[in-house]
């Protein structure tokens, strides 16, 4: 058949060709690769965060605790936040958006593929760069201070920083927290928001510009709406936090006085722009969450979603109210008592929205017909869990009892109430959904159920007698508390629970990795669903869908195997089957040619440069810090020139070419050499 | 099945909580920092409060709550043959309008007497008595301007009095706090901040540094004493007493030489022995002239417990002297070294600081 050549772009490197193993990883721009980079690697940090939590309890479980000394204890409740905050929730909603936006969309993938994988790099850079403070960083005490045994540093685990990942100045200042572990933090979150400030970009750009033939708006499932509000809530606050980071980057190292008192400066200044952006993430962190939950909960109840248009309105006012009500993180401060009644108000209006998504699920599996998967429990459960954490949410809008309440562990429970028992259930929820669509096979329903069920308990275990124990007077972030504070008994317990989690998620890794090899072949259309990510293969091709698909109502694919009867109620089309195992027939094998975007050794390559000016920015007083620097701009600066000078998209040539053949840059992903002849359907099409 | 399993577990937690309710409702010296057993008007004002919003947030609670059980139990596929499938409803305007305003007027009717309760609790009132509180790493200043007493680690105020305490820091933010007598406030630098404080009865209230305030945030304890009107003046008459330097020769004479020679009195003051000024000190360190009268020492953290003895109270005081950087990381009391006679005498000394 015959070819349109692309004119070849002259490279200076060779040009990437592995398709499968190690180099097919390092190289990938394909979205759905991407996306599993992201899971494996935010769900590692889980297990590193979840670890940390468990430290923490063996610490907590009796009053007067000696199994962790101060520094370590402040080290880890610093990075346990860190991680399941940036390196957990946000990259595994990620690979979220990024597997599943473009197969919702009907897409080839994201707008910018190497934009999306240059994010993804970055970001597992400033993972890592953050716990090379183990090894790298120090911790001494504050400038005058003194250590036990008259140490100079705490000990190796204390060396990562302690300063709570809201990292108050001026506690968080060259003063207080001279160590270089401090740096670490502050700095690995600025290069976590460069990623996350990519990403937000290209998700929003594919949004708006790669959806399919049909596919207004008001047609995009809920998740790809609430991927879109969460990237615009990014796009408006991650600046926030890289500008007060930045301020705080040169307090400690450049010795500006922004947020230190005795010179003129105001650390309740980092307290503002650190909330600006921390209540909006807080929504960044759930919304993903509350997308999944209204995908799943429609399908198990075999009904549509209620009120889609309000539960799409409620997301976009919950994250335009969540930029006017970041005081009530700070009500003990000295903002000024009229401030103080009207962010207390501003707080109590997130509810109404919040609650009409929760009327709205609840409307959904009402007069349905349930089945209990376990995608369908951790909806469920997510449901469940969210409505506590919204209502222990509401009393911190009623000012007075958050003078009491705050900084105790009440808000500890209330948190991780809404982000353990929400976004975390959620998104088991959908890794339990997607699973046969990653893998082609499904996941064990019996160890899944077992998984939720230990889950929930766990969770109720865990964070519920927190509550109590806020009420009691249980302080954050103490790494001590005192007998006579009769505060040991529910401590106990909540240890206890947490241990309840960790033997969940060991089940879940069990029968992920058991499922994944072993599990029953999944059927085309396994839990007969209503978006576009199942009329294809699982697991999905690298092209994703061999025919353009094109979309005329919501959940066309529902609307396309049922019909409605008089009653209103659904019946299963006559030709339906034969329709299901027609579309992924044809989508899985593609008559036209197909050109997937270029893989590219520069993403990597500008990520390791970022990392390394990191730590030029922090040693830059050393003999090595300049050249670091300079190593890592230049890194940075001639990674984008390459790949500026690279290939837009690849050609796709028909079979007869050799991946393998060094001679050639192409790649085969039509092996039917009777095919049509070809249509340009690169990633710019639409 | 699971959706019934859950809701057994659900059932026995849900028991679980009302127990822990009831042992913290009962409340006594075994929880100290008890935020539901308030002591004095302020506290009393938002305990209301909060079982208000409690008690509208149960109602909420059970029936969202109910509304999902019910329909779990009710439309769950029940895997027979025949089972129609559901009506295909895709919204309701009506039903949207109505759980939008019903949240609103539930929210508008618990905002009234929240933003009432803010701004009769938020400021202090003209006519209070004035203490100032300083925050410093990992210890609590306080001063009494009209007495000119300066103190630490234990508050002193009389009871059924409003105290207006305006706070700062000279460190980093800390958080004061006695969940007895009110909510929190911060301290911040370079700023003022005020905190009401008004106790019913005279007592000992315990309290601590709420905001994470560096290494040894947790061992940033406080404590309250109320006093009836006539054992506060009693006691303002005590602490505005010189205490007479011991006799040469005397165990305290000894303690005071100790007290002199070894670097305690870089930072510590003693009035009539040794009074340098704030510029002068190493660091700032509490004012140890009427150090006896004080039940606790070591940012309020020793001695443990209810009551201690004295014996109890030297104990602690040794370990404290001792070593002060492992029982408080970070101090900036360093370990000087003392021999275990110089403890002693130091001790003798210090405990005549009445």
């Amino acid at each position: 058949m015959a070819t349109i050549a692309p004119p070849r772009t002259p490279t200076v490197f060779k040009r990437p060709q592995s398709t499968t193993g190690f180099w097919s990883w390092i190289t990938t721009v394909d979205h759905k690769k991407i996306a599993i980079l992201y899971g494996y690697t935010a769900f590692s940090f889980f297990i590193i965060g979840g670890v940390e939590a468990l430290l923490l309890r063996i610490q907590l479980a009796g009053p007067d605790g000696t199994f962790l000394t101060a520094a370590q204890y402040n080290g880890l409740f610093t990075t346990h936040a860190v991680t399941m905050i940036f390196l957990f929730v946000m990259p595994m909603a990620s690979a979220f958006f990024n597997y599943l936006l473009p197969l919702m969309l009907g897409a080839r993938d994201v707008a910018f593929p190497r934009m999306n994988a240059v994010s993804y790099w970055i970001f597992l850079f400033g993972g890592i760069f953050i716990y090379s403070s183990i090894i790298f960083g120090t911790n001494p005490a504050p400038v005058g201070g003194n250590l036990p045994g008259g140490a100079l540093d705490a000990s190796p685990l204390g060396s990562i920083p302690g300063g709570g990942w809201f990292l108050y100045a001026p506690n968080s200042g060259p003063q207080f927290s001279p160590g270089t572990s401090i740096d670490y933090a502050v700095l690995g979150l600025q290069i976590l928001g460069v990623a996350s400030l990519i990403s937000s970009v290209n998700f929003i750009v594919t949004i708006f510009n790669m959806r399919t033939k049909g596919m207004r708006l008001l047609r995009m499932p809920v998740f790809v709406w609430m991927t879109m509000i969460v990237a615009f809530l990014l796009l408006f606050s991650l600046p926030i936090i890289a500008i007060a980071l930045f301020m705080l980057t040169t307090d400690r190292q450049f010795g500006t006085v922004f947020f230190e008192a005795a010179s003129g400066g105001d650390p309740i200044l980092w307290q503002n722009l650190f909330w600006l952006f921390g209540h909006p993430e807080v929504y960044v962190l759930i919304l993903p969450a509350m997308g999944i939950v209204s995908e799943v909960l429609p399908v198990f109840s075999r009904k549509p979603l209620f009120g889609y248009p309000a539960i799409v309105f409620a997301g976009g006012a919950i994250a335009f109210l969540g930029f006017g009500v970041w005081a009530h993180h700070m009500l003990a401060s000295d903002i000024p008592t009229v401030a103080q009644a009207a962010f207390g108000l501003s707080t109590m209006t997130i509810a109404i929205p919040t609650g009409i998504k929760i009327f709205n699920w609840i409307a959904t599996i009402w007069g349905g017909r349930i089945r209990l998967t376990t995608p369908m429990l951790f909806s469920l459960g997510f449901v469940a869990l969210f409505v506590i954490g919204g209502l222990s949410g509401v009393t911190h809008a009623v000012v007075p009892s958050d003078w009491q309440q705050t900084d105790t562990y009440y808000i500890v429970a209330h948190l991780h109430y809404v982000l353990f028992g929400g976004a975390i259930f959620g998104l088991f929820s959908g890794i339990y959904y997607w699973f046969p669509k990653l893998t082609g096979r499904m996941y064990n329903e019996r160890l899944g159920q077992i998984h939720f069920g230990l889950m929930f308990f766990g969770m109720n275990l865990t964070f519920g007698p927190m509550h109590w124990l806020g009420l009691q007077g249980m302080v954050r972030r103490t790494w001590v508390y005192s007998a006579d504070t009769g505060l040991g008994p529910w401590n106990l317990v909540v240890t206890i629970g947490s241990f309840v989690i960790a033997t969940s998620i060991l089940v879940f890794m069990f029968n992920w990795t058991w499922s994944k090899r072993k599990g029953e072949i999944a059927p085309n259309d396994p839990w007969d669903a209503r978006t576009l990510e199942w009329t294809i293969p699982s697991p999905t091709p690298e092209y994703n869908f061999g025919v353009k698909p094109t979309v005329t109502v919501l959940d066309d694919f529902w609307h396309q195997k049922y019909d409605e009867d008089d009653e209103g109620r659904a019946v299963r089309r006559p030709e339906a089957d034969e329709l299901v195992d027609q579309l992924i027939e044809a989508n899985g094998n593609p008559e036209t040619e197909i050109r997937l975007p270029a893989p590219s050794y520069f993403p990597i390559i500008a990520g390791f440069g970022m990392m390394l000016l990191a730590y030029g920015i922090i040693y830059h007083t050393r003999p090595w810090g300049i050249p670091l620097i300079v190593i890592g701009i230049l890194m940075l600066v001639s990674s984008l020139l390459g790949w500026g000078g690279e290939p837009v998209e690849e050609v796709h040539e028909d079979a007869g070419v050799d991946p393998t053949d060094p001679e050639s840059d192409t790649e085969v992903v039509n092996p039917d050499p009777e095919s049509a002849p070809p249509e340009l359907v690169g990633v710019d099409d639409r | 099945m699971p959706g019934r399993q859950s809701q057994r577990l659900w059932r026995k937690y849900a028991l679980l909580g009302l127990a822990s309710l009831v042992l913290a409702a009962c409340s006594d010296q075994t929880l100290p920092l008890n935020t539901l057993d308030p002591r004095g008007p302020i506290a009393e004002r938002i305990d209301s409060l909060f079982w208000l919003v409690f008690w509208i947030a149960v109602i909420v609670f059970v029936l969202v709550q109910g509304a999902l059980l019910v329909a779990i139990v009710i439309f769950r596929d029940r895997k027979v043959d025949g089972q129609k499938e559901p009506k295909q409803i895709h919204g309701n305007a009506l039903l949207e309008v109505v759980w939008t305003v019903i949240p609103t007027l539930i929210l508008a009717g618990i905002a009234v007497p929240t933003i009432g309760t803010v701004f009769d609790l938020a400021e202090c009132q003209s006519d209070s008595f004035e203490v100032e509180i300083v925050g410093r790493q990992w210890w609590f200043e306080y001063s009494y301007p009209d007495y000119g007493i300066t103190t630490a680690n234990v508050l002193v105020i009389p009871t059924q009095t409003e105290v207006c305490a305006s706070m700062t820091s000279e460190d980093v933010v800390h958080n004061y706090w006695i969940p007895n007598l009110n909510g929190k406030r911060y301290l911040v630098p370079g700023s003022d901040t005020e905190l009401r404080l008004n106790a019913d009865e005279s007592g000992e209230y315990w309290g601590q540094c709420a905001e994470f305030c560096g290494l040894s945030h947790a061992k940033m304890r406080a404590r309250v004493i109320a006093l009836d009107q006539a054992d506060f003046d009693l006691w303002v008459e005590e602490q505005q007493e010189v205490p007479e330097p011991p006799a040469e020769g005397t165990p305290e004479w000894e303690g005071l030489q100790v007290f002199m020679q070894t670097g305690c009195a870089a930072c510590h003051v003693i009035s009539g022995v040794n009074e340098p000024t704030r510029q002068e000190v190493t660091v700032v360190a509490p004012d140890l002239t009427h150090f006896a009268s004080r039940g606790v020492f070591a940012g309020a953290t020793l001695p443990s417990g209810f009551n201690p003895t004295q014996e109890e109270r030297e104990i602690a005081l040794a370990a404290w002297l001792a070593d002060p950087p492992s029982i408080k990381p970070g101090s900036f009391m360093p370990d000087l070294g003392l021999t275990a006679e110089q403890i002693e005498v130091l001790i003798v000394y210090l405990e005549s600081l009445e």
